[in-house]
């Protein structure tokens, strides 16, 4: 559907994409994840042939970006961050501005419209100016327009951002359902977004790919276990002692506070050492004030990979 | 419908939706009647000729802020982005937003057809002189808007590309105006790139193919340039 290779974009002496591959297939909903600057809106902007790569190759469907950029944005729907609409214009009017510029056919275009209107839930403001719609309709609103053409991809930069709870929670939904049918390319810096969403992810940090997975590999990957934070009143280097024979823990840090000693212990991948834990520190008369366990989030990974990446560029 | 169509279509509803249009065609309405009626009193002459001759001053300062939205505004809200990133091209966009300027600026100066009823009324004018000053303050119109334009086009702020704008036409403008009845080269340069000359043969009732061609060729040359700015974001 969509081939990516070796694409960079460079502004003065900067790199905002520096070399990055990859593919997009047909029917899946593949996410864009990095902090904010990583270069996603850039990547996205080349491929809706917004602007030209400094080097490297974009192919949609067979058609490049650069050369028959044309015909590749009649199959795709572009919703820019932020998205951007006339403000002194009526809802049904954009729409139909849009659809006619998108060389939607005089017969069909009314149909296409209202299904979009449908499809995006944005018939109670059909008739009203965006400059006066909230925030979750003007996004609805820009979704209605990347549709009205009906492409084949949809490339959707932050659809969520600045929306409250329940409209990201509606626009999310929308979106899975527009999976169902069109190829989707999403970026976002938000992470259970891509959990819940995306099939696969590329995790994008200072223009270079570090990450590429299903959500799920990619938290397997790079968890490695659990953690586990641990209290105790007692004698703190016997108990350390003690739990480091318990199998299954990879490492344990202790704070020696006198009477109280506090550890962190990291476990292997698939171990659950918490009853051990208990019944050693019981057998060496310690007693217990806190034990938590916490499951490595995506948050993690991607704090994780975005950091480590910055420490080996400085 | 092509893309440029639909370009226009929109600019001219953009026009009548916010007050600009409005705002314009009043305030040139007022000007232009003040100059005709004092003109007249003066001259006691039944033409157009030199009340036009002060339309051209009013014109300099009125067409920038027609044209003052046609691009800065896009750039400034982001709507560029998805306009240039649906199936058109960059000069469908730039000459559907020239169209309908120049259909406001027409529709700005057609209301001065009054004037010439009213002349008809207490004289006899000459008629020729009368459609010669219209196919000039046409054209004419097409030149400022392609200056606006490319002023808007280079900026994100309007205010910005209206008093730019208005600056370049009183030069364009001055630089005939001031050189005239001077002799050499330089002076004859000024008065061909200045606006000044080539409208006022119009208003005399001459149809000049030279004053013709310079507008036409002067206003493609600007949209020319409009389009590579628009476009320049591709290789910058």
């Amino acid at each position: 559907m969509i081939k990516v290779e070796h694409l960079a974009k460079r502004y003065a002496d900067v790199y905002a994409v520096d070399d990055i591959s990859f593919e997009v297939n047909q029917g899946e909903i593949l996410g864009l994840l990095g902090p904010n600057g990583a270069g996603k809106t850039t990547t996205m902007r080349i491929l809706t042939c917004y602007m030209p790569a400094t080097s490297g190759t974009a192919v949609v469907e067979g058609y490049d970006v650069f050369r028959d950029s044309i015909h590749v944005r009649k199959l795709m729907g572009y919703l820019p961050e932020n998205v951007p609409l006339y403000p002194e214009m009526r809802v049904n009017e954009y729409l139909q501005f849009r659809a006619k510029l998108k060389k939607v056919p005089y017969r069909e275009r009314k149909m296409k419209i209202e299904e979009c209107i449908e499809k995006c839930r944005i018939q109670d403001v059909k008739k009203q100016i965006i400059g006066t719609l909230s925030k979750g309709y003007r996004q609805r609103v820009g979704l209605a327009d990347t549709l009205v053409h009906d492409p084949k991809i949809l490339i959707l930069d932050e659809p969520t951002i600045g929306l409250d709870p329940n409209q990201i929670r509606q626009v999310r939904q929308l979106i899975k359902e527009l999976g169902e049918k069109h190829t989707i390319l999403l970026s976002t810096h938000i992470l259970p977004e891509v959990e819940m969403i995306c099939g696969r992810v590329i995790i994008i940090n200072k223009g270079k790919i570090v990450a590429m997975d299903t959500p799920s590999n990619l938290a397997d990957q790079l968890k490695g276990g659990n953690n586990i934070a641990l209290e105790v009143r007692g004698n703190g280097e016997k108990i350390k002692e003690a739990l480091s024979g318990i199998k299954g823990i990879k490492k344990i840090t202790w704070h020696d506070n006198g009477e109280i000693s506090k550890y962190s212990i990291e476990t292997e991948r698939d171990y659950d050492v918490r009853e051990e834990v208990f019944s050693s520190i019981v057998k060496n008369n310690g007693i217990i004030r806190e034990m938590k366990q916490d499951a490595i989030t995506l948050e993690e990974i991607f704090h994780q990979i975005t950091t480590k990446e910055k420490e080996v560029e400085a | 419908m092509t893309s440029t169509g639909t370009i226009f279509q929109r600019e001219i509803n953009a026009y009548f939706l916010s007050p600009i249009a409005y705002v314009i065609i009043a305030v040139f309405m007022v000007f232009s009647g003040y100059f005709f009626s004092i003109m007249l009193g003066i001259t006691q002459e039944t033409t157009l000729r030199y009340s036009l001759a002060y339309t051209q001053f009013i014109l300099s300062i009125l067409t920038p802020v027609i044209t003052m939205r046609l691009l800065a505004e896009e750039n400034k809200t982001g709507t560029m982005e998805p306009l240039m990133t649906a199936p058109v091209t960059d000069f469908a966009v730039v000459f559907g937003k020239f169209l309908a300027a120049w259909a406001l600026y027409n529709i700005m100066i057609a209301p001065t057809a009054l004037y010439i009823i009213f002349l008809v009324w207490v004289g006899s004018p000459d008629y020729g002189a009368i459609v010669t000053s219209y196919i000039g303050l046409i054209l004419m119109g097409g030149l400022f808007i392609s200056v606006g334009m490319l002023v808007s086009a280079v900026t994100k702020n309007q205010i910005v590309a209206a008093v730019i704008g208005i600056v370049a036409l009183l030069i364009l403008l001055v630089i005939g105006l001031a050189s005239a009845g001077n002799e050499g080269w330089l002076y004859s340069t000024l008065r061909y790139i200045g606006t000044y000359d080539h409208w006022e043969t119009f208003t005399k009732g001459v149809l000049d193919t030279r004053d013709i061609i310079y507008y036409f060729s002067f206003s493609a040359l600007l949209i020319f340039i409009v389009v590579r700015i628009v476009e320049s974001r591709r290789w910058r």
